[in-house]
């Protein structure tokens, strides 16, 4: 649950946003340059390595206060790696790796996904859909070496990148390891495997999706209560009523299992049976609300909506794409599906009840 | 820039969690013993007076009110506990539910006090069944058109008109109804209803059954003549129901009872899956757990909001919306995941039966306590809409 240390770190992050990445402010941009100084800012307030400890470079703020920072990154439907970053820095601090300054991406991001290590330390291996790695420095990678988990910091130089973008626009490459020597290596803890780093990029992308889905809420209301139609705004109709309390529906829900995903995992222990209920959750409802509530929202907005000119398809085109990250909603369906029949029908109320 | 919607991850405590184990042991002894059976979902809407009444010994009624009035003070998360496990027990829990949940806590807030002394602590033993009294033939969803009336005599009220589609009512000790006093107000159409405890024994109520789609008795039809009410079972402040009213919603609506009604077809359709399910039926069961996983985080989180002594009305709609709909379509949903399973597997039978069951009770789902277009209604008033 939030504290009040939690809410200050978001605050600091939310006013950062509003002053150098308000959405409808940089959807009217021709280039990015507002990015540079908005990570500046960031990284002066030491935000991107919010899940880094001090000794290892970082600001050593809680899981709980990093994912409050995501929430609100969420709500200005952020385009810059600061998620990428912070989940690299944990990731790399999570072996007890320093973190670099500049921004970071994560690899791999996809499951079935796969780089190896070699006895020499080398990498190999060619990993899809790596979000914003061509506007990153490094990459926190999750390679196997045949033995056990090994995590590495890799110079985005030394990869071949191809060229891509998400629906939103946001650079996502494929990324190929080719031998390539890591400035950094260190064995991944017990247990720590590529389903704990997926589970933490789900919840992630889950917790930015609410935070999206609560921006588009309230652009939503207040745009059904400001526009006329048939002589009265069109808040005012029963039938727009109802699909706006639809959308409030999906945002709750967004909200509630992401959050309570979010707080599963700063208090674990580990990746266990209650986290994996918790985080595949997160990303299927938080998918199925991205879906519904980017269809309302566009409804409740009509042409005006579908314009490039508009900023709503910075949040629901963004939120839409979050989908693909770290195991689609299929993926992780079919997996939760396994594991509850695994473990059989006496079993699956009693997991149900201990979260 | 945000909204004020508000869904914290609140845990149950390890005392909620020793509970769950006590009210496991206590329904597991009961199943042994013949009351009920888990697998068979009408055994939750039966009344069972004496399994109402062992539950009331356990302490498990009224069980966040006050010591002096029966109540046990304990909190909503731990009621919340018992709520879920009895009725993922299926545990036949109605002749004592409504009081436990609606009609209590009212007059808890408003009933004089000999009347909180009188019959609070016979809810909490588990002797009384309620019905709760609004519905009328020419008014539902729009409570305030209600016109059965209550007429000023000596000492009390004469109640004439009737109520219907009042569950319980063939059972019930009491009725908490609503009735007209006075007409309704150019200003407030809200205006002139009057909440009343009603003695099912009175003289001049006639309760006439009606039967459900189902084949069972449920609803009733409840005929008022001369009925005489005393002063004293006025409940709250004559012609000012209508702001009793939303404060009990939260209450009635965000609890497990929400979404879990056909919770039964899922662990069967595990069942009938087995332990190593096809792709298709591995998604559709990771869909529906994750749907449900969302709805109970929600549900648990609104029992914390009202402990902390909020009044999460928008919330506890929101979680009674969507987990109504969920719980009408989950048979659907089980449905067809298994309709290309092989008949002879496992318990297909008993699966069909779950499911015949639950299919039927369904429409009802979106329609009892507040429906569908009621609540989201009251969540687009809430958004600042209306």
């Amino acid at each position: 649950m939030l504290d009040q240390k939690d809410h200050i770190v978001a605050e600091t992050a939310a006013r950062i946003f509003a002053d150098l990445a308000d959405p409808q402010t940089i959807n009217r941009e021709k280039n990015g340059a507002w990015k540079e100084s908005l990570w500046q800012t960031l990284d002066d307030a030491k935000l991107p390595l919010a899940w880094v400890p001090e000794r290892l470079g970082g600001s050593g703020a809680s899981l709980a206060e990093g994912f409050a920072i995501l929430g609100v990154a969420g709500r200005f439907a952020l385009a810059v790696p600061l998620a990428e970053t912070l989940a690299s820095g944990w990731l790399l601090a999570s072996a007890g790796l320093e973190a670099p300054a500049a921004a970071m991406t994560v690899a791999p991001a996809r499951p079935h996904e796969r780089i190896t290590m070699s006895a020499d330390g080398r990498l190999n291996g060619r990993v899809s859909a790596i979000p914003f790695a061509q506007d990153c420095a490094h990459i926190a990678v999750l390679a196997d070496n045949g033995k056990r988990q090994q995590i590495a910091l890799v110079d985005v130089k030394d990869c071949r990148l191809t060229e891509g973008h998400n629906l939103a626009g946001d650079s996502v490459n494929t990324v190929t390891f080719d031998c390539v020597k890591p400035k950094r290596i260190a064995p991944a803890t017990d247990g720590f495997d590529t389903t704990s780093l997926l589970l933490m990029g789900a919840v992630i992308r889950g917790v930015e999706t609410a935070g999206a889905l609560e921006a588009i809420l309230s652009l939503s209301v207040a745009y059904a209560n400001e526009r006329v139609a048939f002589e009265r705004p069109i808040g005012k109709f029963q039938a727009v009523q109802q699909n706006l309390a639809r959308l409030a529906g999906e945002v709750a829900a967004a909200l509630a299992v992401s959050g309570s995903a979010a707080d599963a995992i700063a208090q674990a222990e580990s990746f266990d049976e209650g986290v994996f209920l918790e985080g595949a959750s997160a990303k299927v409802r938080t998918a199925e609300a991205a879906r519904e509530g980017a269809a309302i929202a566009h409804q409740v907005f009509g042409a005006i909506g579908f314009t490039q000119e508009h900023m709503l398809h910075r949040f629901t085109l963004r939120m839409l794409s979050w989908r693909d990250d770290f195991g689609n909603e299929s993926y992780w369906a079919v997996e939760l599906g396994k594991r509850i029949s695994s473990r059989g029908a006496n079993e699956f109320w009693p997991l149900m009840a201990s979260r | 820039m945000t909204t004020s919607l508000s869904f914290d991850p609140v845990r149950l405590s390890p005392q909620c969690e020793a509970l769950r184990t006590e009210v496991r042991a206590f329904l597991a002894q009961e199943i042994s013993a013949g009351t009920f059976e888990p697998h068979h979902p009408g055994y939750s809407e039966s009344y069972d007076r004496d399994f109402s009444r062992r539950v009331g010994a356990k302490g498990w009624i009224g069980m966040t009110w006050p010591k002096q009035y029966g109540g046990h003070e304990r909190s909503q998360l731990e009621r919340y506990v018992v709520t879920e496990e009895f009725r993922v027990a299926n545990a036949p829990a109605n002749f004592h539910f409504v009081a436990d949940r609606q009609s209590g806590p009212i007059l808890l807030k408003y009933a004089p006090e000999h009347i909180k002394k009188d019959i609070l602590p016979r809810i909490c033993r588990g002797e009384l069944c309620f019905a709760i009294g609004m519905s009328e033939p020419g008014s539902g969803s729009d409570l305030f058109a209600a016109k059965t009336k209550a007429t000023k005599v000596d000492g009390g009220w004469h109640i004439n008109g009737s109520k219907i589609w009042t569950t319980s009512a063939h059972i019930a000790n009491y009725m908490l109804a609503l009735f007209r006093t006075s007409p309704p107000t150019k200003e407030n159409r809200r205006h002139g209803l009057t909440q009343f405890l009603v003695n099912m024994k009175t003289q001049g109520i006639t309760v006439n059954p009606i039967y459900q789609m189902t084949g069972k008795p449920g609803f009733n039809e409840v005929v008022f003549v001369d009925t005489f009410l005393p002063d004293d079972h006025v409940i709250g402040e004559i012609d000012g129901a209508w702001k009793q009213a939303t404060s009990e919603l939260a209450y009635e609506r965000s609890g497990p009872e929400r979404f879990l009604d056909t919770f039964y077809v899922l662990p069967e359709l595990v069942r009938t899956l087995g332990p190593e399910p096809d792709l298709r039926g591995a998604e559709g069961l990771g869909q529906l757990v994750a749907q449900l996983h969302t709805l109970r985080r929600m549900s648990v989180s609104v029992a914390g909001m009202l402990q902390a002594g909020k009044e999460p009305v928008v919330e506890g709609s929101i979680v009674k919306d969507l987990g109504t709909v969920w719980e009408q379509k989950l048979p659907a949903r089980v449905r067809e995941l298994a309709a290309l399973l092989k008949p002879e597997l496992l318990n297909h039978t008993a699966l069909e039966d779950q499911l015949a069951h639950a299919t039927t009770i369904a429409p009802k789902l979106t329609i009892q306590g507040g429906t569908t277009e009621i609540l989201r209604g009251i969540i687009a008033r809430g958004l600042g809409l209306r």
